[in-house]
């Protein structure tokens, strides 16, 4: 009879939490697609044996505490400004793998000019993009990257282009700038998918040590609670209502010849 | 000894690069200097003046309203500074342009007709070098070889081609400057 | 001997930079003080010293780009003028709440607003009494001319990373328009890797085996956590108050009377007290090198031996309040100002100063 002993040989280990992920309990909601970006995040970086190589920068957002989770050094920058700290960080390190991880509210409005920017500079850094099209942190309101229609605490009746404008696709934006490297649209509510968003992250890192230009991942997520569904219900919505808009997929791959 | 020194005319005189060429030299004399341009929307009117001050003690204010010497190279600045020279000061001025021509007796009075004088290097921008020769003349604070040093200081060494003629021009000027009045 | 160069405030920044070895130069152009940016472009340091200089795309982004540099435990600083640096307030808070170390020159123009392009000292309150949200106090460093702001780069980011606070150059237009003679001093190379784990083992430079993670941030949710983190800023601030506040005196020994004044004014009312001198009026100067921590002791000392003081200001009475509060009532304090860009002369100052003192 095979004892418990036995099934948990090193070799029968199918799965392991990555060691660069703290033990802290994280306060992301069930459901959130913040807690497996930060998995796939700790594992590359682990990978690929860099973490003391690695400095990271948090947002202003849901994944603000995200220093709590990853053992690696971090910066906590004020809304929006990460692209600027991280500019700052690899221009004056340049052996330091620098990425920063951002929402919508953070990237794609309050911090658009830093975005545009570093990307125009073509800083060799890694940009994880979290696109959930809400702020979730102060609750469910508006975020640049809300769809139509989306109701939200402040488009209670639907996002209305007369009232509010359209939804900013950053990523597509970004793909017209000369210093950008590598742009890609990435989710993680399948385990073929967060397959893919991994190895794009990977791909990332190993870019911004390649003097290319910035490399852009952008996650479309859920919120689930500020979406106000269940779990499963919000990724079915992601793929029927997000997906449509921010089409999954490589929008740009300058070293692949892309 | 403390000179007070108000260079005043149209921007593209070299008024901001005579006052720099003269402070430099005091500072290779081991002077104290400060050199002083007004800047902002006075400038866009096309006038430009530096206040240049050399002294052989440190510098206190350098806002000053009276002057040892007002250097006067246009008519507005003429209007404007001929009642700031302290009595018994210089008024040294380029009489080309100039249509009301300095009245005061309590002062001293020199001109030094210096395009013609850059005409005889054979140089339009060595203009406010035979200016700069004529105020040197009638107030000897620096000494010919430091404004030598003064000029290699200032002028960007690929242009360093251009300090003899500099040279020629101030000595020129020293040589054809015109007393006017004595106060 | 040292080298002597005729150069602007706002040059004599930029080459103190590159030879006291500063790591990184972040800036957005703006009057009266773009030659910073200017003069270390054509430097081209990052040949010579490796030193990083880089234009931002708003103060803004530079402010955040010192923060990002600041947390790597490097020699970081910025310039500019009134309305960038109001812009740039919120990223200095930020600095102040993570501790980090920094030098920002602010060469001072007329406001509020958009302002003039002239010189002015109205800045004052905004960078003295705080200028971005919370508690918090910036070392402000007061130069009164071209090899002060030499000087005051390297005395600077002494004290930031001696007290890991950000450190304010507050120079007006006058001290950074202003050519006069500057000495080099020698060299200073840029901090190794080694020598920066060592000055700042609180930096983001790579998580190693041998310590926890460093975390930069000014970001608590506890409130007794954040309590207990403001007292700790205050009780640093009051080491710097203690040990930090520099002033320079001008015949203050026998004065009865006092002007107070820093930057450019204290060098307008030096000649002011000449004057007085020379008509048997017994005054003096107290410039504040420091305004924060400010000569508090100094003056409420001064202010049991004169007849009366006066704050002279390029703006409408910032620093005077500074002044009747270390002054404790002992004597009347005086004010005057000139605003918008307008700078007063010594003989316009002379004339207030007698009015307000019944010397006319």
């Amino acid at each position: 009879m095979i004892s418990i002993e036995d099934i948990k040989k090193p070799e029968n280990i199918a799965y392991r939490r990555p060691a660069l992920l703290t033990d802290n309990v994280m306060h992301y909601c069930p459901g959130c697609s913040h807690g497996t970006v930060h998995k796939i995040v700790a594992e590359v970086i682990e990978e690929m044996g860099i973490q003391e190589k690695t400095v990271g920068i948090c947002p202003v957002g849901c994944s603000v505490f995200a220093y709590n989770y990853i053992d690696i050094d971090w910066q906590e920058a004020a809304h929006g400004r990460a692209p600027a700290l991280a500019t700052a960080t690899k221009r004056l390190c340049p052996d330091k793998y620098v990425f920063t991880y951002q929402g919508d509210g953070d990237l794609a409005s309050i911090g658009t000019a830093e975005i545009i920017h570093a990307c125009a500079r073509g800083e060799n850094i890694v940009v994880i993009f979290i696109n959930n099209g809400i702020y979730g942190m102060t609750g469910g309101q508006m975020a640049p990257t809300t769809l139509l229609g989306m109701k939200t605490s402040t488009t209670p009746y639907g996002r209305d282009a007369k009232l509010n404008g359209f939804p900013l696709v950053i990523a597509d934006m970004i793909a017209h700038l000369d210093g950008t490297a590598y742009i890609t649209r990435q989710s993680v509510h399948t385990a073929p998918a967060v397959r893919k968003a991994k190895s794009a992250i990977r791909k990332a890192f190993e870019y911004s040590q390649m003097g290319v230009g910035l490399s852009f991942v952008e996650i479309v997520s859920t919120c689930n609670s500020g979406w106000k569904l269940s779990p499963v219900e919000a990724n079915k919505w992601m793929v029927e209502h997000m997906f449509p808009k921010y089409p999954i997929g490589d929008i740009k791959d300058v070293p692949a010849g892309r | 000894m403390k000179e007070e020194i108000i260079i005043a005319g149209f921007g593209g005189q070299g008024v901001l690069s005579m006052g720099k060429i003269l402070a430099y030299s005091a500072i290779m004399q081991d002077m104290e200097v400060t050199w002083m341009p007004s800047y902002g929307p006075e400038m866009r009117g096309g006038t430009a003046n530096v206040c240049v001050i050399l002294s052989d003690k440190k510098i206190g204010s350098p806002i000053v309203t009276r002057y040892d010497t007002a250097i006067i190279l246009n008519q507005q600045s003429m209007d404007k500074f001929e009642n700031s020279v302290k009595p018994g000061g210089w008024l040294v001025y380029d009489p080309s342009g100039i249509t009301r021509h300095p009245v005061r007796k309590d002062i001293n009075i020199c001109r030094i007709d210096a395009i013609e004088g850059a005409a005889r290097i054979g140089n339009s921008k060595v203009y406010n070098m035979v200016v700069l020769g004529a105020f040197l003349q009638v107030k000897p604070l620096v000494s010919l070889e430091n404004v030598e040093k003064g000029l290699a200081k200032s002028i960007p060494s690929r242009y360093a081609q251009m300090i003899p003629l500099n040279k020629a021009a101030i000595e020129d000027g020293m040589k054809n400057v015109e007393i006017v009045s004595r106060a | 001997m040292a080298e002597k160069i005729l150069m602007k405030g706002n040059e004599a920044i930029a080459i103190s930079a590159i030879r006291n070895g500063v790591d990184g130069y972040f800036g957005y152009p703006i009057t009266p003080q773009s030659e910073v940016m200017e003069t270390l472009m054509k430097e081209k340091p990052w040949e010579t010293t490796g030193m990083v200089v880089l234009q931002a795309e708003s103060e803004t982004s530079s402010i955040n780009m010192i923060y990002g540099g600041a947390s790597c435990g490097k020699k970081v600083m910025t310039s500019s003028s009134s309305p960038g640096i109001s812009l740039m307030c919120e990223g200095i808070s930020y600095i102040a709440g993570a501790e980090l170390p920094c030098v920002v020159v602010d060469v001072m123009r007329g406001g509020p607003g958009l302002g003039t392009i002239q010189p002015s000292q109205s800045d004052y309150n905004q960078i003295v009494k705080g200028g971005g949200h919370g508690d918090y106090h910036n070392i402000v460093l007061a130069p009164a001319s071209a090899q002060d702001m030499y000087d005051f780069i390297d005395w600077g980011f002494d004290l930031a990373f001696k007290y890991r606070t950000p450190v304010v150059i507050l120079a007006d237009g006058i001290i950074g328009q202003m050519m006069e003679k500057v000495e080099l001093h020698p060299m200073k190379p840029r901090r190794t890797a080694e020598e920066i784990l060592k000055a700042a083992p609180w930096a983001t430079t790579g998580k190693t085996a041998d310590r926890e993670r460093n975390i930069i941030t000014s970001l608590s949710l506890d409130a007794d956590i954040q309590e207990k983190f403001n007292r700790k800023l205050q009780a640093k601030y009051a080491v710097i108050e203690e040990n930090e506040v520099k002033f320079s005196e001008y015949l203050t020994e026998d004065a009865e009377y006092v002007f107070v004044a820093f930057g450019c004014s204290s060098r307008i009312c030096e000649a002011v007290v000449d004057g007085l001198r020379e008509e048997g009026i017994k005054a003096g100067l107290l410039r504040p090198i420091t305004l924060y921590p400010f000569p508090e002791k100094e003056i409420a000392r001064l202010a049991t031996q004169v007849k009366s003081m006066m704050s002279v200001e390029l703006n409408l009475g910032q620093m005077v309040h500074d002044v009747r509060l270390a002054a404790g009532g002992k004597c009347p304090v005086g004010f005057y100002g000139r605003q918008g860009g307008n700078i007063y002369t010594p003989e316009e100052i002379s004339a207030e100063f007698k009015k307000f003192n019944g010397l006319e």
